[in-house]
């Protein structure tokens, strides 16, 4: 998962997806989320300290708000994550599931980086 | 007709032990009236701690809360007890019936008969009245004498000391606290006393009491002619059971006085109790709160008809006096015993082993109490070590392999099993819960360190790890990176810890490198350790939406600046509320907002609140000297100077303050992590109050200090706060926390006993010296403006999900109805 040119938890979807290319690779900081907009869509991506990008619905479930890209990125036992900023409940950066209720889930989706221009396939 | 099924008991006295008795009864379900009868014009209070009133505690602090369905009439004496009728007379003419009758009458301070005793200047050291008396008394005098070394005597000099007078003692038998110590530790403990400029009378009566011209007392004469300047005196020479209403009506009492009791704390009349004080059980009056808890508790289950005996108790004691620590535990006597003793350092110990030196009968302690707590439960019991390591057993040291019946908690009765049992059935992980569930540790704390070790020993991880990348608490971790001089969260994860950090760690350090000075809270890697708040700095709001709050310190604002906020609310169309710290919260700004919002405050003269930091947020005031009729210092001044000085603060959790400009405390000081409240001689310094789900009312530091000395003092308890305390822990829970509480603080920030305190003042010059802006730095740097965005690809676009609707003629979010996605 540090491939940097054709990284996507859903590979075989990602073969048949649409591209949108968000940012340059150096706008996203290590350690830290931003927030795009694919479409209508408002999609959390991150860049973590190993130089993996991971693609997350923006909207947080608990609270309602559209602030996920403004967690704090860390891991649990190995796996990256990122904790809500409004009530701290942390999901996986990998599948999306709520590390502390594996009932809740936010979307994820492929992200790659093409020429230094990191792209998302979220419509 | 009464409904006959109730019981009507009647309680005589409203002091700690008739306290215990109903607290204990309504614990454990008495379904019958209760009626206290109390003398003080007061509900009961902690009469153990009756010094600290002086010392700024309130009589609100020291009273106990009255159970429920209780009839408590306080200022009404009880003046007769008819026995035949069951039915007591009071002096406001009423008779109660009652079904049991409980006397709780306490003691009586004995005045010897010395010529003078009743003039005006003489006082006894018993209620809070009599302390009021006390004080006044002091405001005009010189000098003062107690009559009494025993504990409670030198409770009162350590008052008269407190209230600036010249004090002197007066204690009969040979040395100072004969009860407790013998002639060694006695030595040693005057020692230490005449050290705080006390002078200590040995051996010594009183001929007389004489007055001066105008009346009141003037000086006190010893049998061999010498006088003493006073203009108080306090006997505190002994106490005697107030048995006077069981004499008037026939009970039993003892020859030198005490109602007489059996096991069940039952008088002569089956219908009667005596507890506390005025009892006499098994021939003994017992003065201490432990066995006075006990025959309350004793007495409450015999009410509720439940077997329960007072066989005699542990008078161990261990206590803190004038600074010095004196404890005693089992036997003052014994056929062998070792004794250390050192003149210089102050302190001496001994401990009485039985003739075949397998057993601890006893020990005194003077200037270290150490052993006591993990001696005390031994006593009685085959030596748990060789006689002269356990003279150096102090907290942590001597094992705890206690056996289940051991006494652990002496004032509440609790046994090692118990605390034992409690831990496993409730499954308790801290001192906190141990106290909840069993009362141990709750009256005088000395026996904490030990439920510590018996946690530990239960298995209870008293974990201290911050989560699952550090092992070490925030308060090692902050050591680490200070003397290591780590300047970034990798190096430190690298070297310390495991992982990658998370949200709970990495705002924790940087938290830490920002109190050290390592850098603005944005910059490089600092950025991504933020949590939201910091990271905008700004606060989040529920809809994803900001708060700005510019600082206005001491909450002094010019028109000028307030119509500065007022417009800039107005063009960018935000919420606005004074808040309770005296400023003036701006909501519902968007992060693309906030560099423009900025700009305009800091041009006008605003900087930073940091009221989304976990930081100095407000220095409150009240109007002060300047404006206030009452007023009898410049608290707004002070005020502006203290935010001046510790904003921008970075700590383990917000700190609050306030500066009241007189004794009324308009600014509510005493709710606030450090409050000043201004005194004619300078400035009184609480610290470690807080409001919030659980209030805390700060505790007195010290008194009448100068604005230097209460600057440096501050210095110190912030910067000694937010080196040691845990990861969200207010000033408040930190304090609680400390081993040795108050006096520990002010050992170490007031007298240096850790060596610290030049370190300390560094670390503060240096925040004070640099620091700056963090608003101005981010509007300044470029690099930090570009996180200021809604979208990175689409910068000029405002969140679209953010909506706000009119109520009150102000904004307020609209909410997308909540969808939960559950799999």
């Amino acid at each position: 998962m540090t491939v940097l040119d054709s990284t996507a938890p859903n590979e075989t979807l990602a073969l048949s997806a649409h591209w949108t290319p968000v940012c340059s690779y150096t706008d996203l900081l290590p350690e830290r989320g931003a927030a795009v907009l694919v479409g209508d869509r408002q999609v959390a991506v991150f860049r973590t300290f190993d130089g993996a990008l991971y693609a997350l619905g923006n909207l947080d479930p608990f609270s309602g708000a559209y602030v996920m890209s403004r967690g704090i990125v860390g891991t649990r036992n190995g796996e990256p994550t990122v904790a809500s900023p409004m009530h701290k409940q942390v999901f996986s950066l990998v599948t999306g599931v709520c590390v502390d209720d594996s009932a809740v889930a936010v979307p994820t989706y492929p992200i790659r980086v093409t020429d230094g221009t990191v792209e998302v396939s979220a419509v | 007709m009464r409904d006959r099924e109730r019981m009507r008991l009647v309680v005589v006295g409203h002091g700690p032990a008739a306290h215990r008795l109903i607290e204990t009864l309504a614990d454990r379900g008495f379904d019958g009236t209760v009626t206290v009868f109390g003398e003080e014009p007061r509900p009961a209070y902690d009469r153990v701690a009756l010094t600290s009133y002086l010392s700024g505690k309130s009589v609100e602090d020291l009273t106990y809360p009255v159970p429920d369905g209780v009839t408590l009439r306080t200022g009404v004496r009880v003046t007769a007890v008819d026995r035949a009728n069951r039915t007591v007379t009071t002096d406001a003419g009423d008779n109660e019936p009652y079904d049991v009758l409980v006397l709780a009458t306490g003691s009586a301070p004995f005045v010897p008969p010395v010529p003078g005793r009743d003039l005006p200047g003489c006082f006894v050291y018993r209620t809070i009245d009599d302390l009021d008396a006390i004080r006044d008394a002091s405001r005009d005098a010189r000098a003062g004498v107690v009559i009494g070394g025993g504990l409670l005597g030198l409770e009162a000099a350590d008052a008269l000391r407190g209230l600036g007078l010249d004090t002197h003692v007066i204690e009969m038998s040979g040395w100072l606290m004969p009860r407790q110590v013998d002639e060694g530790g006695g030595s040693v403990l005057r020692g230490h006393i005449e050290g705080l400029g006390l002078t200590i009378h040995t051996g010594a009566g009183v001929r007389s009491i004489e007055a001066g011209p105008d009346g009141r007392v003037a000086s006190l004469v010893k049998p061999d002619g010498e006088a003493i300047d006073a203009q108080v005196v306090v006997f505190s020479a002994g106490v005697r059971p107030r048995d006077e209403l069981a004499r008037a009506c026939g009970l039993e009492v003892g020859e030198r006085g005490g109602v007489v009791v059996d096991e069940g704390m039952r008088t002569s009349d089956e219908h009667i109790y005596a507890i506390g004080e005025c009892a006499l059980a098994g021939g003994m009056v017992y003065g201490l709160v432990g066995p006075c808890n006990t025959q309350a508790e004793v007495a409450a289950d015999r009410i509720l008809r439940r077997p329960a005996a007072f066989t005699g108790a542990d008078m161990s004691t261990k206590l803190k006096l004038l600074g010095v620590e004196v404890a005693q535990f089992g036997a003052m006597s014994g056929a062998l015993d070792v004794t250390y003793m050192d003149p210089v350092g102050g302190v001496y110990k001994r401990l009485f082993i039985s003739d075949d030196a397998t057993t601890l009968l006893g020990g005194i302690c003077v200037g270290d109490a150490g052993p006591y707590s993990a001696l005390r439960p031994f006593v009685g019991k085959p030596l748990p070590g060789a006689p002269s390591d356990l003279l150096f057993a102090g907290a942590g040291k001597a094992s705890v392999d206690l056996p289940d019946d051991a006494q652990v908690c002496s004032c509440n009765n609790v046994t090692k099993g118990r605390i034992c049992e409690a831990i496993a059935d409730k499954g308790l992980t801290d001192v906190q819960g141990i106290k909840d569930c069993t009362r141990a540790g709750t009256t005088c704390g000395s026996c904490v360190p030990m439920l510590k070790q018996i946690l530990v020993k239960s298995g209870v991880d008293v974990g201290k790890a911050l989560c699952e990348h550090f092992p070490h608490s925030r308060a090692e971790l902050f050591d680490i990176v200070n003397v290591r001089g780590i300047t970034t969260f990798s190096q430190l994860i690298a070297e310390h810890g495991t992982g990658r950090g998370c949200d709970i760690c990495k705002p924790v350090v940087a938290s830490i490198l920002a109190s050290l000075g390592r850098g603005h809270i944005l910059d490089g890697e600092q950025a991504t350790l933020q949590d939201t708040n910091d990271q905008f700095l700004a606060n989040i709001q529920k809809n994803g939406t900001y708060s700005v709050v510019p600082r206005i310190p001491g909450g002094e604002i010019t028109p000028d600046k307030l119509i500065v906020i007022g417009e800039v609310a107005r063009d960018f169309g935000l919420y606005t509320k004074i808040t309770g710290g005296q400023r003036i919260d701006l909501l519902g700004a968007r992060v693309e907002q906030l560099p423009a919002i900025w700009r305009r405050l800091v041009d006008a003269g605003f900087e930073s609140g940091h009221a989304y930091g976990k930081a100095l947020r407000t220095v409150k005031s009240c109007v002060g000297s300047t404006w206030c009729r009452y007023g009898v210092q410049d608290s707004v001044g002070l005020a502006i100077a203290l935010e001046l000085r510790y904003r921008g603060l970075r700590s383990p959790h917000k700190l609050k303050a306030a500066v009241s400009g007189c004794a009324r405390e308009c600014a509510e000081a005493r709710s606030k992590d450090f409050g000043v409240i201004a005194t004619e001689q300078g400035w009184n310094l609480y610290v470690a109050g807080n409001g919030g789900f659980k209030p805390r009312h700060a505790d007195l530091l010290a008194a009448d200090l100068s604005t230097d000395d209460l600057v440096r003092t501050i210095d110190r308890f912030l910067m000694f706060y937010i080196r040691t305390a845990d990861r969200l822990q207010r000033t408040a829970a930190w304090l609680e926390s400390l081993d040795g509480g108050l006096d520990y603080l002010r050992e170490v920030i007031m007298e240096d006993s850790l060596g610290i305190c030049a370190e300390l003042d560094a670390q503060m010059e240096r925040h004070v010296s640099t620091y700056v802006d963090e608003w101005r730095a981010a509007i300044e740097d470029p690099d930090k403006l570009r996180r200021f965005v809604s979208f990175v690809n689409a910068p000029g676009v405002p969140d679209p999900s953010i909506s706000f609707e009119t109520e009150r003629d102000q904004i307020k979010p609209v909410l997308i109805p909540l969808e939960v996605t559950r799999r």
